[in-house]
């Protein structure tokens, strides 16, 4: 397995490559630069700024030096942002992304999993259905009207929680609910489809003859089969979710990167957005080779050798 | 049981130390615009730096909290008879926060510097009335030669290339600021970084975490120390204006720095005078193209103009935002004449419309024959609004309009680059309080602003004798004809003067409205 993993490691690489150089190049085909904004620019100045980033050079010489930095480790000056390198920006705000991304992840993956159990062991009940109501409002009901509603209900109203920032654990409840909640949703609606599937599989019913107790034969046998689907789901969602979320970082003010997806794009922060596409790209190779790993480990018909 | 007492005892202590370490200390909650770009007074270009950098160093001159002009480092000044030499007395007791003294010398590096092309400033030019300097930001000449020349510790002499009134304004501006050279020398680029930066303000930087917050404590060193009477100063920076105002009302922050405008009503039925909306130093316009064939026409552009419903757009969409009748926004300085008045402002709503159609049928366009003209605008929802309220307006009258619709990046860079189009949006926030910030853009050798390719040599005329003018009010005439002229022929279209949106707790002494929205926080104090 080690061999396998290190194998898609290696295998990833040009995968990246292809990546960074396709992005690259678009960024640069949008009109308008760093430097076009409301306020126009003279001439002069804005030829010290073209000077400056080497802008004035041609493209193949930037995306050269770009890639020269890069496998130094250096992700170049932020075009915006100019008292710091992408590197270290992005340095400041993973670690936080991450964090809430990680928490909201585990929540989602706990309370998920236990609703679609639940809901699939009292199919067509109203338990079922409560669990299918709560998963339809979390999917429908998107992000930006959960995380300001939250906000408004417990920190300005009952003025239990802080309304915005980072550094208190208080901080985090609210932005980590907001997170978490459509990907509860999702994730009880993968496990309870499944796990009414699995409940009905030839290896449950043999655990059920054997006379095994309920909860083991649920917890042991069939939600091992159950979980598949949503830890193949996880590995996309974790990549989105650990690069953070550019609605509930805005809501709460909060320092992550998930911001830089958009706003680097507008801006045309080149060196910005080419951080970003980096760090997904490597976040969705990753967790997609763990969930392949984790197949292995759950499903006892794959195997990589 | 024991344990339970000794851990609750030792909880006290804990507790009641905390509280006398904290006791008196008073740290303001600051919503700021958004992050800074940058602390470097030399690359800095947005008002969220303008509101921080303000704090940590003292120019020339300052605001006060009125946005008059005030001694800041310089504690007098003369001026020569022909308005081109300014002799600085700086006063004997600034200092840096390390403790250095403030000299004349650290003013020459400063403005050396902004205009060294290598700099990469991005507000250069605003500097280019001071002789040689635009030469310098060039590449053509060396920095020496520049107009800047410290004869002593605490006079500086400041040349400039033609007499310019608003020359003081201009110093207020964060470009104008100082910079410790040995720090500048020491760590480079990386002198704005906390533990290096040394400043002259009322505040000196303790932290700075991008997207977080950003700490000011109290500069021992200030001259007017005694006076401040915050400890430390907090900007966070808010990219969304409602998360600011749910920051205020759960008592986060003590004022946000603008509001969403739909919230401003609801807003002021609950807070009342915490809610601040005031006149700011700004045009909302949209450019003429006068290259294009329609457009050309300068009946045209009129009848488009009295057409347009402007006390709808500030009522409806733009809420606090007020109806546009010059260019030039009221209550900017040294105009002492104010703008011209335009005739069709006067007539009621009805009777403008049937003076346009009249107008247009006269040249064949009716509803029945309509023109089409293209609108491009920059992504906003309230661009998004004003637009299609104007193009309902226009239908009326016989001109339909098509949209063209990009980010601002792309917006700005067709602009600039002279790309196709018929009429465009855009918006001027003032530099300085002065007329002429607004009325230059269309002079005809300014490339950067002139969308319009508006090209009258009667205005450039104006334009050249005003800014040749010492006297103020015989300047302030000229640049009124100047306007006169600019609202006959239309280059932009004014349609709304901007205004400032702020939330300020009732506790907060030392916030006084005005025009540049300016509010330093040494003189800012908070009530228990």
């Amino acid at each position: 397995m080690l061999v396998y993993a290190l194998r898609r490691l290696v295998g990833a690489i040009p995968t990246i490559f292809i990546i960074i150089t396709a992005a690259f190049f678009m960024m640069r085909v949008a009109p308008g630069g760093p430097f076009d904004q409301e306020r126009t620019l003279e001439a002069t100045v804005m030829a010290n700024l073209n000077k400056t980033f080497g802008l004035d050079r041609p493209l193949y010489e930037q995306y050269g030096m770009y890639l020269g930095n890069l496998v130094r480790g250096d992700m170049g000056p932020s075009f915006i942002y100019r008292d710091k390198r992408v590197h270290e920006i992005l340095a400041e705000g993973l670690p936080i992304s991450m964090q809430l991304g990680m928490t909201a992840l585990l929540l989602a993956l706990a309370v998920g999993t236990l609703l679609g159990t639940l809901a699939a062991l009292r199919q067509n009940t109203k338990t079922d259905y409560a669990v299918i109501a709560v998963a339809t409002f979390g999917i429908t009901v998107p992000n930006f009207v959960v995380a300001p509603v939250l906000s408004l209900v417990f920190a300005v109203i009952l003025s239990w929680l802080p309304a915005q920032g980072w550094g208190d654990w208080r901080q985090m409840i609210l932005p980590v609910i907001a997170l978490a909640l459509p990907q509860v949703a999702v994730i009880a609606r993968l496990v309870r489809g499944s796990m009414i599937e699995a409940l009905r599989s030839d290896h449950v019913r043999t655990a059920r003859a054997y006379g095994l107790p309920s909860r083991m034969v649920v917890v042991k046998h069939a939600l091992r089969a159950a979980i598949l689907p949503a830890v193949s789901y996880l590995g996309p969602a974790a990549a989105a979710l650990l690069t953070g979320s550019i609605v509930v970082e805005q809501v709460f003010n909060l320092p992550g990167i998930g911001r830089y997806f958009v706003q680097g794009a507008l801006n045309r922060d080149y060196t910005l957005v080419m951080g970003t596409v980096v760090i997904v790209a490597v976040f969705v190779v990753v967790f997609n080779l763990i969930v392949d790993l984790l197949y292995a480990m759950l499903d006892p018909r794959v195997r990589y050798d | 049981m024991k344990i339970g007492r000794i851990t609750c005892a030792a909880l006290s202590v804990s507790l009641l130390a905390l509280a006398a370490g904290t006791a008196g200390a008073v740290t303001y909650q600051r919503g700021n615009d958004g992050n800074p770009e940058t602390l470097d007074q030399h690359k800095t270009s947005t008002v969220a730096e303008a509101n921080i950098l303000r704090d940590l160093y003292e120019g020339l001159v300052v605001y006060n909290t009125k946005a008059e002009v005030i001694p800041g480092v310089a504690e007098s000044w003369e001026v020569s008879d022909d308005g081109t030499v300014y002799t600085f007395h700086l006063r004997d007791d600034a200092k840096w926060s390390n403790g250095d003294p403030v000299v004349a010398g650290d003013f020459v590096f400063s403005l050396r510097r902004i205009m060294t092309p290598e700099t990469g400033a991005k507000y250069a030019n605003i500097l280019y009335p001071i002789a040689g300097a635009e030469a310098v930001n060039k590449g053509e000449a060396a920095p020496e030669t520049m107009g800047v020349e410290a004869p002593d510790d605490h006079t500086l002499v400041i040349t400039l290339a033609q007499a310019t009134p608003y020359f003081l304004e201009l110093l207020t501006h964060q470009t104008g600021l100082p910079l410790h050279p040995a720090s500048v020398e020491q760590f480079g680029a990386d002198f704005v970084q906390p533990g290096n930066m040394v400043s002259n303000g009322a505040f000196v930087l303790e932290s700075n975490t991008l997207n977080d917050k950003i700490a000011l404590v109290k500069n021992e060193n200030f001259h007017d120390a005694a006076n401040v009477a915050l400890d430390g100063v907090n900007f966070l920076p808010f990219e969304e204006r409602a998360t600011c105002v749910r920051a205020w009302e759960a008592g986060e922050v003590q004022s946000c720095s603008d509001l969403p405008t739909e919230d401003v009503d609801r807003l002021r039925a609950e807070y009342g005078d915490a809610v601040r909306v005031v006149p700011y130093l700004g045009t909302y316009y949209y450019a003429f193209n006068h290259d294009d064939e329609l457009l050309s026409d300068p009946e045209v552009r009129e009848a488009l103009s009295m057409v347009i419903d402007r006390q709808f757009l500030a009522d409806e969409i733009f809420e606090g935002m007020l109806p546009a009748e010059s260019f030039v926004p009221p209550g900017i300085g040294n105009y002492s004449t104010g703008s011209p008045k335009t005739d069709y402002f006067d007539m009621s709503m009805l009777d403008r419309e049937d003076k346009a159609i009249e107008i247009l049928s006269a040249k064949g366009i009716t509803p029945e024959t309509p023109a089409t003209i293209e609108l491009m605008y920059n992504t906003s929802e309230n661009h998004k609004n004003v637009a299609t309220a104007i193009a309902e307006m226009w239908a009326n009258v016989g001109v339909n309009v098509e949209f063209n619709v990009r980010d601002a990046s792309a917006h700005y860079a067709h602009l600039r680059d002279k790309g196709d189009f018929d009429v465009a949006r855009a918006g001027w926030i003032g530099d300085y309080s002065d007329p002429q910030n607004f009325l230059f853009m269309v002079e005809s050798d300014n490339d950067g602003f002139n969308y319009a390719n508006y090209n009258n040599p009667e205005y450039d005329g104006l334009m050249d004798a005003a800014a040749a003018e010492i006297d103020l009010d015989k300047r302030a005439a000229l640049l009124q004809q100047a306007e006169a002229l600019f609202m006959r022929d239309l280059p932009f279209l004014p349609l709304l003067y901007y205004s400032s949106h702020s939330l300020v707790s009732p506790k907060i002494s030392g916030w006084d409205d005005n025009i540049q929205n300016v509010h330093p926080s040494r003189f800012i104090s908070i009530s228990e």
